[in-house]
């Protein structure tokens, strides 16, 4: 793991140092092909390197890609210890086709469940820290990803640490019924015990995080942060449609949107997001790790 | 005999929702007296969908809050089918609040398709409303006891019913969605619903097996509807007894209790336990 962090702060380093200040420039240079990507959202051909350096983040239309959990840890960490990550979703309601459908999902990913959780360190600071996965089943929160929020709260209160949640889900894990329903209670009720004991807890909304997710865990957040252009609502606009019969508002349940509406109190770019946390950190006085 | 589960349990879906099973305020009338409507959530505006308000259980003030679902069209729209929007979240949170204030035990009544996807309701944090009462709830010093009624859809009927007890009509349904919408997400096809309902689990028998339910309400064969008096008076004693039990509690043991009862809800497995 410590590889992977210091390889990565190299790259950094290089870009840092290569291309900072000099977009400019970097992008009037004559490069063979196979360096260029084209953007997933606005098309465009971007310098590979580029986008991979600035996180995924298409300098064009700056649209911020989905990223896994363990991008995610990567750019936001320097270094991470996870757990609970051997807990694996079993059937509660017997449900037809679901150990298929999670069989598929662990093979694609070679992840266990859509939510990852660990504690990181973040410059000074340990942080406990906990991200969705949208790629493992849209995210969604069944038995294993409600628990390991719990746990998470449950640990970040006893050792009296800051939280940080990314969330990235499309709601409840219809397969699990009530069981993914009640998760929400019960994440919810971990975080109001956190929030009494005067901890700091950072929810970060990535695209999309929605449904069940959202009206709980996500937007209990003392900060709640939302990456530029996520989807952030409660309802599919879908059923929206259906019940209003109308068309909805072009930036309707975007970040900008909840932002606008009041519900997230800043939409911060993926490359500005590691000092704004640690910002925030500060401002809380957040109690530094001892490291020994 | 695959056929016939999913007849059974569509009957439940149906009588959960048919057109003269009693709403909460007839719940209400026979439970309580002197029951003192109370409006708005001094933000925005009063829900409709959401009858909340203070009344004597024998000689016990409580604090009742309700999905109302409105019996003749007329009423049906006033009330938004019971559909409450984030204002009728935050209005049962105001007066969860002020039950806790004056250590009035809260009564939950749900009886809702869903919290209403609107573009108002969106607007205005829907999401948020729902979020901010279940970890209210968790918190709040003052016995809750949560009774469905008929329709227990989504988050929006969780959003009134974290409790020290959860109870449930014999024919009530309680679900992480409708079984319409179940099938429109999972299968993308509405008229699924009736076999995506065999296989919600969504009965009170169904939540009383996974510890979920604490108490079943007995219906006659038939239906609420047939013959309320009977499940209403099971219910009215057994409440009594539950209040004053509650009540008599030590609200510290209560809350951790509380939040045991959430706490130990899921299904996983561990290979290092
Ligand atoms: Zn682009």
């Amino acid at each position: 793991m410590n590889n992977f962090f210091d390889e990565r702060k190299a790259k950094l380093e290089i870009y840092q140092k290569n291309y900072r200040g000099k977009k400019e420039e970097v992008e009037k240079l004559t490069i063979p092909d196979d360096i260029f990507i084209k953007c997933p959202h606005c098309q465009g051909l971007v310098i590979k390197d580029d986008y991979e350096l600035k996180f995924r983040v298409c300098p064009k239309c700056q649209y911020h890609e989905r990223l896994n959990p363990r991008e995610r840890i990567e750019i936001s960490c320097d270094s991470f210890e996870e757990l609970y990550s051997d807990m694996k979703s079993v059937n509660p309601l017997d449900f037809p086709g679901y150990p298929e459908k999670l069989a598929g999902y662990r093979d694609e990913t070679g992840e266990e469940e859509a939510c990852v959780t660990g504690i990181g360190t973040l410059g000074e600071y340990r942080i406990a820290l906990a991200v969705l996965n949208s790629f493992f089943m849209m995210g969604s929160m069944g038995s294993v990803v409600g628990e390991k929020i719990t746990r998470l709260v449950e640990k970040a209160l006893s050792e009296r640490m800051p939280l940080l949640i990314f969330s990235a889900s499309g709601g409840a894990r219809m397969q699990e019924g009530i069981f993914s329903l009640m998760q929400m209670a019960k994440t919810a009720a971990a975080l109001k015990k956190f929030s009494d004991a005067g901890l700091l807890y950072i929810s970060v909304l990535t695209n999309p995080t929605t449904g069940g997710v959202l009206a709980s865990f996500a937007f209990l957040g003392d900060v709640i942060i939302a990456e530029p252009g996520a989807l952030i609502g409660f309802a599919g606009k879908r059923v929206i449609q259906q019940t209003i019969k109308q068309e909805l508002p072009p930036n309707f349940q975007s970040a900008e949107f909840q932002l606008e509406k009041g519900f997230v109190d800043m939409v911060v770019s993926r490359g500005r997001l590691r000092e704004v946390i640690l910002r925030l950190l500060r401002l809380h006085e957040v109690e530094k790790w001892k490291r020994n | 005999m695959e056929k016939k589960l999913e007849d059974i349990v569509w009957e439940k879906v149906q009588l959960a929702r048919h057109n003269k099973r009693p709403t909460a305020r007839t719940l209400i009338n026979y439970l309580f007296s002197e029951f003192t409507e109370l409006h708005g959530d001094r933000l925005y505006a009063d829900d409709r969908s959401i009858l909340a308000g203070i009344a004597f259980l024998e000689a016990t003030p409580v604090t009742v809050i309700a999905q109302e679902k409105g019996v003749s069209t007329k009423e049906k729209i006033e009330h938004n089918f019971g559909m409450p929007h984030p204002e009728g979240y935050r209005k049962a949170l105001r007066l969860m609040k002020q039950a806790e204030k004056f250590k009035r035990p809260i009564i939950l009544i749900i009886d809702t398709p869903g919290a209403y996807p609107g573009v108002g309701a969106e607007e205005r944090g829907q999401a948020s409303a729902i979020a901010v009462n279940l970890a209210e709830m968790a918190g709040l010093r003052v016995p809750m006891l949560a009774i469905v009624l008929g329709e227990g859809g989504s988050g929006g009927a969780l959003a009134i019913g974290v409790a020290d007890e959860t109870w449930m009509f014999e024919n009530a349904i309680y679900a992480i969605l409708s079984p319409e919408g179940f099938a429109s997400i999972l299968y993308k096809d509405v008229f699924l619903a009736k076999y995506a309902a065999s296989v919600m689990k969504l009965t009170a028998d169904d939540l009383h097996s996974f510890g979920i339910v604490d108490l079943i309400v007995p219906e006659v064969e038939g239906g609420l509807h047939l013959n309320a008096e009977y499940s209403f008076s099971f219910l009215k004693e057994r409440l009594i007894e539950k209040v004053a039990e509650l009540k008599a509690a030590d609200m510290d043991e209560l809350l951790a209790k509380r939040y045991l009862k959430f706490r130990k809800m899921g299904a996983y497995e561990e290979k290092s336990r």
